[in-house]
């Protein structure tokens, strides 16, 4: 009888756990058939960069007075970064060719310095001022951002063989024509010592150039 | 060389043609702020925005943005302006600041100091990686133009800042390096040297704002020259720091 009873138990038992399982393997399958599925998932919001530019990238040409060399043709470089609407550092890398000295000239034969000593090339960093920053209006329906500025540097040039170091100052002007591209008008004093002549002496090199810089 | 130039120049204007046409939106949540006609403080104020409206930021130069409004109209406004504006999710716009905090937690800096060294001009360029807030290496190149020789000089330095969190911040330096040199071309009967050298150095940071520090350095230097006599040379040096 007793075993009776504990078959029957055992029975049920098994039933119970069977049908559980089926139940809970049915309401597994029973998930994907939910009509309504509650969706939490947020979008997140894509938050676009900012377009940072102070950074000013270009190339310039002039002429360069090579003092006791005359005036040649100057091309260069220069990267500028913006710290804030008024100042600016800036590094700048120039070449040009020196002619020859009256005194080559005159005296026919005589050859200061090589072909190769005669290339001169310069770097220097320095750093602007925007003395008066301002808008300059073309016609009645345009108006550009301008800045006159001060700079002035130190830096080296390499010319009649050696390199010297050399201060730089002068002034420019700042013409933005819009979002990225600006033009430039530059005149700068680059001044060395240059014991080439017999005494050391202090040479003035004065550039004139223009050119156009990308802001990125 | 101008041919190169022209290159560089023209494939940066490539990158440019390619730029993003999403800008970043923000609300006003001020009473209105003032649009000015350029990016400066002395650019006249010709229109303002009012609170609740919806403006897009096309640019940023320095500390100021250039902004277009819902109606389309393009000015610029200082970042002070713009920090109580609310993004989409509608918290309070956060624009990157770089304080002295950033400054003493920097990874790495480069810098160029300009200086002397026993009666020559020096420029030096260098850059530097900090393993830990006091420790870092630095790799450097300096150019020295005295009156007798052009002498180019690299260093691996070692800097220990002993108190990185003040603001003007002294700092030790150790090295060792190769120094290069050429005599003047009016020199005659002698020729390029290059000799190891090794320095001790002590000097300072002081942060001036944004991402900018001065540098001020003292250093003697110990030329291991191939005469019989060991050289010793003074330099100072001051420069600018910027850092990431």
């Amino acid at each position: 009888m007793e075993t009776r009873t504990g078959h029957l138990f055992l029975g049920l038992m098994l039933f119970i756990i069977a049908s559980l399982m089926l139940g809970t393997a049915r309401a597994e399958s029973d998930t994907p058939m939910q009509v309504i599925k509650p969706s939490l998932k947020r979008d997140p919001v894509k938050q676009a960069r900012i377009d940072t530019e102070n950074f000013e990238l270009g190339v310039y040409v002039g002429k360069l007075s090579i003092e006791d060399f005359g005036s040649s043709s100057v091309t260069g470089a220069r990267l500028a970064y913006h710290f804030s609407e008024d100042f600016f550092a800036e590094a700048s890398y120039g070449q040009a060719t020196a002619g020859s000295t009256s005194f080559e000239r005159l005296s026919g034969s005589v050859q200061l310095l090589t072909d190769a000593e005669r290339e001169l090339s310069y770097y220097n960093i320095s750093f602007g001022f925007n003395v008066l920053p301002g808008e300059a209006f073309v016609g009645s329906g345009r108006a550009f951002h301008t800045a006159l500025y001060l700079i002035a540097g130190t830096g080296s040039t390499e010319f009649a063989g050696d390199d010297r170091h050399t201060l730089n100052l002068g002034f420019g002007y700042r013409f933005i024509f819009n979002d990225w591209l600006a033009g430039h008008l530059d005149a700068r004093d680059h001044i060395f010592d240059i014991d080439l002549l017999g005494s050391n002496k202090t040479s003035h090199n004065l550039e004139v150039s223009t050119g156009l810089t990308l802001f990125f | 060389m101008p041919f190169i130039y022209l290159i560089i120049l023209l494939s940066l204007c490539t990158g440019f043609a390619q730029a993003e046409d999403s800008y970043r939106k923000v609300q006003i949540a001020e009473p209105y702020i003032e649009l000015h006609t350029g990016p400066g403080r002395g650019y006249p104020v010709f229109h303002v925005i009012d609170r609740g409206e919806w403006i897009e930021i096309h640019k940023r130069r320095t500390d100021w943005f250039k902004l277009v409004s819902a109606n389309g109209t393009t000015g610029w406004t200082h970042q002070e302006e713009l920090e109580q504006t609310l993004n989409p999710e509608g918290k309070q716009t956060r624009f990157e600041a770089i304080d002295q905090d950033q400054f003493s937690q920097r990874k790495t800096e480069v810098g160029v100091l300009s200086g002397d060294m026993d009666g020559a001009q020096t420029m030096t360029l260098y850059g530097a990686y900090r393993f830990t807030r006091n420790l870092s290496t630095e790799l450097s190149f300096m150019q020295a133009v005295g009156n007798y020789s052009d002498n180019l000089i690299t260093n691996f330095n070692l800097l220990n800042q002993p108190f990185p969190d003040w603001r003007i911040s002294p700092y030790l330096a150790l090295g060792m390096g190769n120094i290069k040199t050429t005599p003047r071309a009016t020199l005659v009967l002698s020729k390029d040297r290059s000799d190891l050298l090794a320095h001790v150095g002590i000097g300072a940071y002081g942060y001036i704002s944004s991402r900018f520090a001065l540098r001020a350095e003292y250093n003697r230097y110990v030329v291991f020259s191939s005469d019989d006599d060991n050289e010793d040379i003074k330099e100072w040096k001051l420069g600018l720091v910027t850092f990431f």
